[in-house]
């Protein structure tokens, strides 16, 4: 039988959600990695059983997690129970936690520095993992993006983690300059048409596109307008929240910037506003009906002085016309008193029909919806803040 | 044998429970004991100290016989007390709370 499974990470551990098809009557299972904040958990998309987890700690750093069945068990890749902890030549094994900058020659630009707050460089840190994506086609093989932003990729199974080095490279990188939660690359998007294309996002350096596998990269910010910039329509610095695309139509891409929701109809090249009637165009999340290419989903957020639903109601605003046009859905969300935050990769469509949306809150919230957004309910309502969410539907 | 104290959440990561103790050949000091450590647990390398600088994460120290090692350099001779195991090295987290 089918069945969602939601995968929740929170300031305080990880969480599963599982449900059958109708997803009316959850199992709840977790705290994974109770006391360390995950940032985020992934499953393949070739093998639903396999999960990546970023584990992360101010005290200890970070640790990437793996599952092989489905988020029973756990463990690092790179140092399972009894592996010699080194290789023949008596050097150290790759652990799942080793990410280190690419710095070499054949880089041609070893980058050392970006802007820091002050506008000064600052020395590139390696802070945590924001975001896994696993590959469109092999198990093994999982991308993450990083903060200080920086794209990495595993071909072992998360064991070995390589800086995939051009897009810092690519010239602007020491322009980048920190968004006030750190200069995170935290979105990866995978083109399934074209396995060379992939969109990444960073706060605040902007939207970039590699169209050769991730050898060159290109800023694509054009059309985005950013008031709090010298040059408001600068080539990056742009304070980009998150962007999403449907498979089926991998050149239009949606983006929730700062303020303005935006679409781009050819993949980032020239942007244009799409925000309408929502109450408010500030927000974090935006993701896409799994059927329906032009509906679309965002949580209106009232400023970023105030990271709280307008009015103290928590709603989702849906279009249906790609933009523009844009309805509220409230039915089993709070309508007073509501003062959570939706964070950036804390928004998850399945692919059942009707289509299910999820999301989480800084209340420890996760809302699901079963009938396209119509319709609201907690699946739980006492978590940590919850950092992110992402579902499965295995069948 | 070395005793050594680490704190709860890298106990769950290395899979062990109360004090790890360790074979360390002398000289013992902080980088030793370390090494020590990290081959006996790979899965701590990068928790403790930096993987490519090998430098102490900053919230955590390093106690021993009442004393902090911190900031002295990683290769002070740690007390007779410590080396014969009468007493446990420390590795410490920051406290953090409201």
């Amino acid at each position: 039988m089918s069945k969602a499974r939601v995968l929740v990470g929170t300031k305080k551990g990880a969480f599963i959600l599982t449900a059958d098809g109708k997803r009316q009557k959850w199992e709840v299972s977790g705290p994974y990695f109770a006391g360390w904040e995950i940032y985020h958990l992934k499953g393949s998309p070739v093998d639903p059983n396999r999960l990546y987890a970023s584990q992360t700690s101010g005290w200890f750093g970070q640790i990437i997690q793996r599952s092989d069945d489905g988020g029973k068990t756990w463990f690092q890749p790179g140092t399972p129970p009894g592996e010699q902890a080194t290789a023949p030549g008596g050097m150290p094994q790759g652990e799942s936690n080793k990410f280190v900058y690419d710095s070499s020659p054949e880089t041609g630009k070893p980058l050392t520095t970006h802007k820091w707050y002050d506008g000064s460089q600052h020395p590139w840190e390696f802070k945590r993992v924001w975001h896994l994506e696993p590959s469109l086609t092999d198990p093994n093989m999982v991308y993450a993006g990083v903060e200080d932003a920086a794209l990495f990729v595993s071909r072992d199974g998360g064991k070995n983690w390589k800086e995939v080095a051009g897009l810092r490279g690519h010239g602007t990188g020491p322009q980048w300059q920190p968004g006030a939660g750190g200069l995170g690359l935290h979105t990866i998007l995978l083109d399934p048409k074209n396995h060379n294309r992939m969109y990444i996002a960073i706060s605040a350096a902007g939207a970039f596109r590699t169209d050769d596998g991730g050898k060159t990269w290109k800023p694509i910010n054009k059309g985005l307008r950013s008031p709090y910039l010298p040059d408001q329509d600068a080539e990056i610095g742009h304070c980009v929240h998150r962007i999403a695309l449907h498979p089926s139509r991998p050149d239009v891409v949606f983006m929730q910037k700062h303020w303005d929701v935006m679409r781009t109809d050819n993949a980032g090249d020239q942007w244009r506003e799409v925000s309408g009637n929502l109450p408010t165009d500030f927000g974090f999340v935006i993701d896409v009906h799994a059927h329906e290419p032009e509906t679309i989903y965002v949580v209106p957020i009232k400023s970023d002085g105030e990271h709280f639903p307008p009015e103290g109601k928590l709603r989702v605003y849906r279009s249906r016309t790609g933009g523009n046009e844009w309805e509220a859905l409230t039915k089993g969300l709070p309508q007073q008193h509501c003062y959570v935050d939706v964070l950036r990769d804390a928004m998850a469509v399945d692919s059942f029909d009707p289509c299910g949306v999820y999301f989480g809150t800084t209340g420890g919230q996760v809302y699901a919806s079963a009938d396209d957004g119509d319709s609201w309910a907690p699946i739980v309502r006492d978590l940590p803040a919850v950092l992110s969410v992402e579902v499965q539907t295995v069948r | 044998m070395i005793r050594v104290v680490i704190p709860a959440h890298l106990r769950t990561l290395a899979h062990v429970e109360g004090d790890v103790t360790l074979e360390v050949a002398s000289p013992v000091t902080v980088r030793s004991v370390l090494d020590a450590l990290e081959a006996r647990y790979p899965m701590l390398r990068g928790t403790i100290r930096d993987h490519v600088t090998l430098e102490r994460r900053p919230f955590l120290r390093f106690f021993a016989c009442e004393e902090d090692f911190s900031l002295e350099s990683p290769d002070v001779p740690l007390p007779e007390a410590v080396v014969s195991g009468k007493e446990p090295f420390f590795i410490i987290g920051a406290i953090a709370g409201g």
